[in-house]
């Protein structure tokens, strides 16, 4: 990777706030991804992670503030009710370089595994579908899934399930993917196989946003951790330094809390 | 014991005639009802809101008030307005937009049980709006309305005898016909097994339906 690659700044939020109701989801955050970069995001429950991330493909709309893609504005406004001045269809363009994965999998019950993945390249980019069964196979014989691939998600694991969300997200071939809590929602004995997934993706380069609660996992395989609290980035930087030493008080008896309950 | 036997026969060759009729009406009935309640449903649920008053108008009015009489009224009522329809075109009409209301319920219903994570997945994975509903949001929904869809798929067998009130020769009134002429039990008979068979033909229909839809589950 050459350094104009590496200052290619992916995401830039721009002061963003967004409230449900009175409640202040996110208090004029900032925030700047570069190009592979993978960024874990912690902190309590309702301090906004998810909705940044929601944010930053349009499953919520920001209030105000900026969101630029690829240098590409995707989202900017100045005030709630306001009129976004980025149209949707050139939003949805923009969206197509991001992919998600979501806690609870999401996965289409009525298609089986490779349907699944087969569905958003051949129905929204419209590329032929033997291309694009050839293109998901390799895609699942990368998350190990290859042998399912006529299975319904019913007939498969929690973990098995997850790996199918990643592979059907990585069929639009995003140039960034966006994790919300990938393994909330799993049995603890098969939260690794999902971690390993992800942890492969970050050797390839992949510039990854994750939202967890796994600190273990987020301290290997994220070069950069953000701490929220209460819709604000309180803490940016290394996890060396933000489990080690961090500046916020706040953080540490978080990170004891939720690690005393990993050793439970 | 012979004479019986032809006599049977006889009656359920006449009975049967009138029959074509009763399945030429519910063959239109089902071809435009469900499409028109999947089509409704879509609308009622939309952003809007004079469209979702003027469907709730309809379901309420239509679903409010007897079949017999929205037959009265579409053929005999129209026609001191100036619109004089045929039996048939009254009767299908009648029909296609009364079942569209029960249906439009039922297909409102189905496509607001859909989980919303499926709606998110889709638009994380770039689908527009009709690529969502007719690739994930319908397809479900289809199936877990096979149940009701049948129910009314039922009903409508035997509501289809109602428009012997606008004098169409259906299958019960070609059985009334024989037992006006005869005074015996025996048309009778025949049209109840002639309205279970279709019964029967529509459920074993359905089953195959949820059968075949239920292998993801």
């Amino acid at each position: 990777m050459n350094n104009t690659d590496q200052e290619m700044k992916m995401i830039q939020a721009i002061n963003i706030t967004k409230s449900f109701g009175a409640h202040v989801v996110l208090d004029e955050v900032n925030l700047e991804v570069k190009k592979g970069e993978v960024i874990a995001i912690i902190g309590p429950s309702g301090s906004g992670k998810s909705t940044l991330l929601r944010c930053f493909n349009g499953l919520e709309e920001i209030d105000s503030g900026e969101i630029i893609i690829e240098g590409d504005s995707f989202s900017h406004k100045n005030e709630k009710h306001q009129k976004d001045r980025i149209g949707n269809k050139a939003k949805r363009e923009i969206a197509k370089k991001l992919g998600m994965v979501f806690q609870h999998f999401n996965l289409f019950p009525h298609m089986t595994v490779l349907g699944n993945v087969i569905e958003a390249p051949a129905t929204v980019l419209g590329l032929k579908k033997a291309d694009v069964i050839k293109t998901a196979e390799a895609i699942l014989d990368k998350v190990g899934l290859l042998d399912k691939k006529n299975a319904y998600p019913s007939k498969i694991s929690g973990g098995q399930k997850q790996r199918v969300a990643i592979a059907r997200a990585l069929g639009m071939n995003p140039d960034i993917m966006l994790f919300d809590e990938p393994t909330s929602a799993l049995d603890p004995e098969l939260i690794g196989e999902v971690q390993k997934v992800i942890s492969d993706l970050a050797k390839e380069k992949m510039t990854m946003l994750i939202v967890t609660h796994e600190m273990r996992f987020a301290g290997e395989v994220a070069d950069r951790i953000i701490f929220m609290d209460d819709g604000k980035i309180i803490e940016d930087g290394k996890p060396e330094q933000i489990f080690n030493n961090p500046e916020h008080p706040r953080i540490k008896t978080f990170i004891d809390k939720i690690s005393g309950k990993e050793t439970e | 014991m012979e004479n019986y036997l032809q006599y049977v026969a006889d009656s359920t060759v006449f009975i049967l005639e009138g029959s074509v009729l009763t399945i030429q009406l519910y063959a239109v009935t089902i071809i435009f009802a469900i499409p028109l309640g999947i089509v409704l449903a879509l609308m009622k649920i939309s952003k809007f809101n004079i469209l979702r008053y003027l469907l709730s108008f309809y379901t309420w009015v239509f679903r409010g008030t007897p079949l017999l009489l929205q037959l009265f009224f579409t053929y005999y009522g129209l026609s001191i307005i100036g619109i004089s329809l045929q039996p048939f075109t009254a009767a299908a009409l009648t029909f296609v937009i009364n079942y569209s209301a029960y249906l439009t319920e039922i297909y409102r219903a189905g496509i607001e049980s859909i989980d919303k994570g499926q709606y998110e997945a889709a638009k994380a994975l770039n689908m527009d709006y009709v690529q969502t509903m007719r690739r994930i949001i319908l397809p479900q929904v289809v199936r877990r309305t096979i149940p009701p869809t049948c129910n009314e798929a039922i009903n409508l067998v035997k509501d289809t005898a109602l428009v012997v009130v606008i004098g169409m020769g259906d299958l019960l009134r070609s059985a009334k016909e024989i037992f006006s002429r005869d005074f015996a039990i025996t048309p009778f008979a025949i049209a109840a097994v002639i309205y279970l068979l279709m019964t029967t033909v529509i459920v074993y229909f359905f089953r195959k339906l949820e059968d075949k839809y239920s292998i993801y589950e």
